[in-house]
């Protein structure tokens, strides 16, 4: 409590009243008692004692309370959204931590010791002792299937998975083939379906015997759940129509990634696009060490480096 | 350009809410309103506010008013961002609103009642013609409210106690651990089912008063009707009283203002017991009377739990439904985090109907190539 006290006195101008990393360290540890079972019991949803947050339930509540339980002054910060650091929740979210915790925040994958993250997972594979906490909107894979949670409660526990795969062969009758795009559910540890966030699905082989530590966080549902490091993760498929991940026959306008994960960039009224790296720091890297795209130049590279630069001022 | 808009840096969230702060302070040649002039006339919203907020501060809650410029779901959120932070000292005693010094109190269910009708302040009655003197000399003189010489007495007899001779109403039956432990805590624990009657009040009271009010009126409307009667709505001060671990005796620590409802509805007999009429019973902060005759009703409402296995037959009668759905701040997140960058599920969704569209494209070819 005592270091935390000294640490709120960094905390800025205006928010001295609040502890280190906002949350009270009691709250925390009930926090970090949900993420330890979570860890102990791999894919299974723990509920908690979620709190009411400074930002609205649905932008991150879940995430923010995981990181907020696990931050220290050492930690080094790195905050996502849709696999940039420059987008406008992700800015914010990183801010609030500068400001309540005054913790080192980075755009560099490698550098990061824990990465929030909303909707992706970085290109560069992550390494042991890393953290990668997801914001969770819908932590109940099943939820689509049976509104009821007292059911799908029931589902888990007995490991009746059966309406999921008849969801899935009913797609491929449909549509000849799975139709889940993102938020793409999986099997970990051969034993609970759980929902991967809404990932896409190009990113659920990354979490599969991952050296880092994946912990979900779902606020307003009051639920976290986990995948340890090294836990096996298969995402559901069948033999005849086994699960496939996305690709694009362009590469990146900018940095000309042929294998990472691709926006759509609409040029203009003519039906023109680009696609680039939805992952920022993994494009940003690529173009520093040299690699150009068709559009490399394109003033796109530019608001991208403008933005970046600028938070970096006032984090600094 | 798009790809900039949704790629927003630092300066543009920084002037984004210099934007809304001169908004919210709209014409500066109008003077500011002050938070305690919201708190003394706008006090119907500050009770909203209090009440969905859960958070009983009338100066905190005029603040959240006036720093969301008028958006009560907005205040009700600041509010509860900022009750989450205090510190718990312990549980107060219930309140006991027979000792409420009453300011009004209305029964539909008898012509007169112990105690009297008290009308107290109220819309109920009023025309409700925008009276234009108000907008025109700021304020219209008010005729003094004539006082009877006659107190009231200090206690009004309640619902219940009207009945309790005949034994009418049926009897709350109180949890099997109520006395054992604190009562459940929905800012601390999350919420589970089948849900005991202090989660579901909890519930209720921080609930959305639209949603409870439409809630309660599609069961009049015939979705799960429990014809409820109004039998008794109070309004007026409680006590607020805490035992400190140091004395071991409760001390009132402050007095709040709160409304009551007690419906009852058609009776029905359990078991081997006489028949009884059905009650349901609605609390909130503040004078608020929409708000708790609907969580009244509703709480009625959700006494129809259906037996094990069974589904209920109407939104009003499922638990899950009006309980994980009356919260307006989770709602309210949720369905506005929709306009947060969706572009990476929207790039993986437009893959596939891409490819949808390919194969019809292909079809259709060989279809017309056969014709």
């Amino acid at each position: 409590m005592t270091q935390a006290q000294t640490q709120s006195a960094n905390a800025g101008p205006g928010l001295a009243d609040y502890n280190f990393a906002y949350l009270d360290e009691q709250t925390k540890r009930m926090i970090r008692r949900a993420i330890l079972k979570a860890v102990a019991i791999p894919g299974y949803q723990v509920p908690f004692g979620s709190r009411e947050m400074p930002v609205p339930y649905g932008w991150g509540t879940g995430g923010i309370q995981i990181t907020a339980s696990l931050i220290g002054p050492n930690d080094v910060f790195k905050c996502i959204d849709q696999g940039a650091d420059d987008t406008t929740n992700a800015v914010s979210i990183r801010r609030f931590f500068a400001k309540v915790g005054g913790v080192s925040t980075t755009e560099h994958t490698g550098d990061a010791s824990i990465i929030q993250s909303r909707h992706r997972i970085p290109e560069k594979p992550l390494v042991e002792g890393q953290i990668l906490v997801f914001q969770v909107p819908q932590p109940e894979p099943l939820r689509n299937l049976e509104a009821r949670e007292t059911e799908t409660r029931a589902m888990h526990a007995y490991e009746e998975y059966g309406l999921q795969y008849v969801k899935l062969y009913e797609n491929i009758s449909n549509f000849g083939r799975i139709a889940a795009t993102a938020g793409y559910p999986v099997m970990v540890d051969d034993r609970y379906v759980m929902s991967p966030s809404p990932i896409p699905k190009f990113d659920n082989p990354k979490l599969h015997n991952s050296p880092a530590l994946h912990l979900f966080g779902a606020g307003r549902e009051k639920r976290i759940y986990a995948v340890p490091p090294f836990t096996k993760v298969e995402s559901l498929g069948f033999e005849d129509y086994p699960f496939e991940v996305q690709s694009w026959d362009e590469v990146c306008g900018l940095c000309g990634a042929k294998h990472s994960y691709m926006d759509e960039v609409v040029l203009d009224d003519d039906n023109n696009r680009m696609f680039v790296c939805s992952d920022s720091d993994y494009c940003a890297e690529r173009r520093a060490q040299g690699h150009v795209g068709p559009h490399a130049g394109h003033e796109l590279s530019e608001i991208a480096d403008d933005v970046s630069n600028e938070t970096q001022e006032v984090m600094a | 350009m798009a790809y900039v808009a949704v790629k927003g840096g630092e300066r543009a969230i920084t002037n984004a809410h210099n934007l809304l702060a001169e908004d919210r302070r709209g014409d500066v040649s109008i003077p500011e309103i002050d938070s305690e002039q919201i708190r003394e006339q706008l006090s119907l919203a500050v009770d909203r506010v209090m009440a969905e907020g859960s958070c009983y501060d009338r100066d905190l809650a005029a603040l959240a008013v006036k720093q969301s410029r008028g958006d009560i779901g907005e205040a009700i959120f600041l509010l509860r961002a900022y009750r989450t932070t205090l510190a718990r000292f312990g549980v107060s005693e219930a309140i006991n609103t027979r000792e409420m010094r009453v300011e009004r109190r209305v029964s539909a269910a008898f012509k007169d009642i112990p105690g009297g009708q008290v009308l107290g302040p109220t819309f109920d009655y009023t025309h409700r013609l925008l009276d234009f003197q108000l907008m025109a000399n700021g304020e219209t003189p008010l005729d003094r409210t004539e006082l009877d010489d006659e107190h009231l007495p200090e206690q009004l007899p309640n619902i219940e106690d009207v009945f309790a001779h005949e034994d009418l109403l049926e009897h709350e039956v109180a949890a099997a651990n109520e006395n054992e432990t604190d009562p459940f805590d929905l800012t601390r624990e999350p919420m589970s089912f089948p849900a005991d009657r202090d989660q579901r009040l909890q519930s209720l009271a921080r609930g959305d008063e639209g949603f409870l009010l439409s809630l309660a009126y599609s069961t009049q409307r015939g979705w799960g009707g429990t014809h409820p009667l109004c039998g008794e709505i109070r309004m007026g001060d409680v006590d607020v009283e805490f035992i400190p671990e140091e004395l071991g005796f409760p001390i009132a620590i402050g007095q709040i203002t709160v409304t009551e409802c007690q419906m009852i509805s058609n009776s029905r007999s359990i078991g081997e017991e006489p028949p009884r009429y059905a009650r349901g019973y609605g609390l909130t902060f503040g004078h608020n009377e929409r708000k708790t005759m609907s969580m009244a009703i509703v709480d009625r409402a959700l006494k129809n739990r259906p037996a094990e296995g069974e589904k209920p037959e109407f939104a009003a009668h499922d638990e899950e439904f009006v309980l994980y759905h009356c919260d307006n701040v989770e709602a309210s997140g949720f369905v506005q985090h929709l306009k947060l960058p969706h572009y990476v599920d929207f790039q993986a969704s437009l893959q596939f109907v891409r490819k949808q569209r390919e194969e019809w494209a292909e079809r259709q070819a060989a279809k017309e190539a056969a014709e």
